[in-house]
């Protein structure tokens, strides 16, 4: 992946809560093999309506989508951070997330921000009332910031994900290093453990 | 002494690949060593493309089994898929498990199937093991003790590569489900009663365990039922130690141990339940009794209540975003506020999925169905979620009960679940369903779907409208 230090500019205001995996990236999308594309699929069946908030050219080149809570729930599906990415954007942010969806993002450089639902909700008010708001969001120190109304905050990543994040690491090589320590680990597997083959 | 553990913080410890005897990161993560890796064909191809681009290898393709489930047809199924687009990808699941040496049980195969129906049912997935895949409801196999969750594609990457997961540390959290079920309630409905409960995000942050009077009382595939929706909570794995009649279960499987093995085996298993003094996060307890017959009646899994209910009304919800979401669920399902559940139409039923198509849900389905008929107009799709179940539903003529009915009997596969396969929802239909989500378009697009257990969808299907087996005549 890529490094990412800091992501800044606009954001899109997706003011619904529990916008699961599926509302995303719809199923048909999943039927590719290739790891692009997928920008065609985000949102599809939303943005069909064209007064749907992304559809609205004032919230064009965002790069945040500010959401309600329970966001990236539901089905497993990578694709769903593909998507949001190919679509052009580096971070979300959402007073939660769905568990696979925010360990996805950080396989792949998105940011997800959670922060305390008063502060999101404060956010979404500002970006519905002014789309030029500006967002910052600071991987290197971890703050989230929105200087037009005062915002100001930290939010949490691990140590591991941050430094993955700074640097752009891929993890499978951070693990390879460790091939020594598996190969002693498999010594000490009970016998009784099945195989496929 | 030790420190008193719980069921899952034994799994974990036993899996954790240490560094010089170190077992954590500075921020608590650890390597956890992988004992089954199950792949099916849509979450893995971008996987196997990412090992190619870095010329790495599958670490141990013997702990590792694929089959054909989301994409697949559950008609003619000795015919190639006739989507090229998915046709396509079940073609490069069978060269990337035969390039990487990988089994793959293909279409048509009697081992194929749904891949949480498979693993468990040829003794793949045992107690204390740690299982992955690329599908959220990998939470199924802890009904036998495993700790199983759901990975994305980086992630498969990840374990095809080394056979490990690097892991955060998780929260601990114990549903507990005293008395006993009300007569006609089933495990779906013990699941759909804690989503009640949780919402979609109870559980987030925890590995939760099930106990109690309640879960002890359930048989193997209604354990599965349960641990297979605790995703929908929120949860990142859902587990339930492992006893007699997972052990009854087990013995004499496929890939289960036999012989001295397996009674070595037991004895560790045994030794796998949470230690009585061990201390929980989070703990939710709940009474059997408010575990009666449930249905969704919105878009998203916690949107749920009783059948003897009415739909209910957005502004009885405490938060404007759940009054908000509650709003644009009924707008969504066509329903209105205080319209009694019962009244509630169906065009489709479909009685299948990872969560309930199972040898034992097909039973409970056909000995409501026997004698009846599918009321007029109802679609239904009776799909088993493997070719040994199917057989064995065969064996005892279940397929003949739900055809003499008038249910439409299929060859296995994921189905109506998901929408990526022929069986879709049309738009603005509706389903009773024994699946495990009702999000916008999850069975097709503009599709509204209402997750109920095999016995209610069977009789949702004679009635036509939502009802329970003792509605009916």
């Amino acid at each position: 992946m890529k490094p990412v230090r800091i992501v800044q500019g606009r954001g899109v205001p997706l003011d619904r809560s529990d916008v699961d995996t599926d509302q995303i990236i719809p199923s048909d999308w999943l039927k590719q093999v290739e790891r692009t594309g997928f920008e065609k699929g985000l949102f599809s069946e939303w943005r069909d309506d064209p007064d749907f908030i992304m559809n609205k050219e004032e919230h064009a080149g965002a790069k945040v989508i500010v959401a309600g809570p329970n966001f990236g729930t539901g089905s497993s599906r990578e694709h769903a951070v593909w998507a949001i990415m190919q679509g052009g954007f580096e971070a979300v942010i959402s007073p939660r997330f769905g568990p696979i969806f925010a360990n996805n993002s950080t396989k792949n450089g998105l940011v997800c921000v959670q922060v305390e639902a008063d502060i999101s909700q404060a956010i979404m008010a500002a970006v519905i009332a002014n789309p030029e708001t500006e967002i910052v969001v600071d991987v290197e120190r971890l703050r989230l910031e929105v200087p037009s109304i005062d915002i100001d905050v930290r939010f949490a990543m691990s140590a591991a994900v941050q430094h993955r994040f700074l640097e752009g690491l891929d993890d499978i090589g951070l693990t390879m290093q460790r091939a020594d320590d598996i190969s002693a680990f498999e010594t000490t597997r009970p016998d009784y453990m099945p195989a496929s083959s | 002494m030790s420190t008193p553990r719980t069921l899952s913080q034994k799994v974990w410890d036993n899996h954790v690949v240490k560094e010089q005897g170190v077992t954590a990161n500075d921020d608590g993560s650890a390597l956890l060593y992988i004992d089954l890796h199950l792949v099916h064909e849509v979450t893995s191809p971008q996987a196997f493309e990412g090992l190619r681009i870095s010329g790495r290898g599958v670490r141990r393709p013997d702990l590792t089994v694929a089959t054909e489930d989301h994409n697949v047809p559950t008609e003619n199924q000795d015919q190639p898929i006739a989507d090229p687009i998915g046709r396509k990808q079940v073609e490069v699941l069978r060269q990337n498990t035969a390039e990487f040496g990988i089994t793959n049980y293909p279409m048509g195969h009697r081992n194929q199937g749904i891949v949480h129906v498979i693993g468990p049912e040829l003794g793949l997935t045992l107690p204390g093991m740690t299982v992955v895949c690329g599908d959220s409801h990998t939470s199924t196999h802890g009904a036998f003790g495993a700790l199983a969750f759901g990975i994305g594609t980086s992630e498969v990457e990840h374990v095809l590569a080394t056979q490990t997961l690097p892991q955060p540390p998780q929260e601990t959290m114990a549903i507990t489900i005293n008395g006993e079920l009300p007569v006609g309630s089933t495990a779906k409905d013990v699941v759909l009663a804690v989503l009640g409960r949780t919402g979609t995000s109870g559980g987030i942050g925890a590995i939760a365990e099930y106990r109690g009077s309640v879960i002890e009382s359930l048989s193997m595939e209604g354990r599965m039922t349960v641990c297979n929706m605790s995703i929908e909570w929120g949860a990142k794995a859902g587990l339930i130690a492992p006893d007699d009649i997972t052990f009854a279960y087990l013995e004499g499987r496929k890939h289960a141990p036999s012989g001295a093995a397996w009674e070595q085996a037991v004895e560790a298993w045994r030794a796998l339940a949470t230690d009585a003094d061990a201390t929980f996060d989070r703990e939710i307890v709940m009474d059997g009794s408010e575990c009666v017959p449930h249905i969704t009646w919105g878009t998203n899994p916690g949107q749920v209540g009783p059948i003897a209910s009415s739909v209910p009304d957005p502004d009885s919800f405490d938060s404007p975003q759940e009054r908000d979401a509650a709003a644009r669920a009924l707008e969504y399902m066509g329903l209105t506020a205080g319209q009694a559940i019962r009244d509630i139409s169906i065009d489709t039923v479909f009685i299948g999925s990872c969560t309930n198509s199972r040898i034992e849900d097909l039973r409970a389905a056909a000995a409501v169905a026997e004698g009846r008929s599918v009321a007029s107009g109802v679609r239904t799709l009776v799909v088993p979620g493997s070719g040994l179940v199917a057989e064995q539903a065969e064996a005892e003529g279940l397929d003949k009960i739900f055809t003499d009915a008038g249910f439409d009997w299929r060859e296995p596969g994921c189905s109506m679940c998901l929408a990526m396969n022929p069986d879709k929802l049309a738009p603005g239909e509706r389903s009773a369903s024994t699946s495990n989500r009702n999000f916008e378009g999850r069975q097709g697009r503009g599709g509204r779907t209402h997750l109920v257990s095999p016995q209610v969808a069977a009789a949702t299907a004679i009635a036509g409208h939502v009802a329970t087996p003792g509605d009916l005549a």
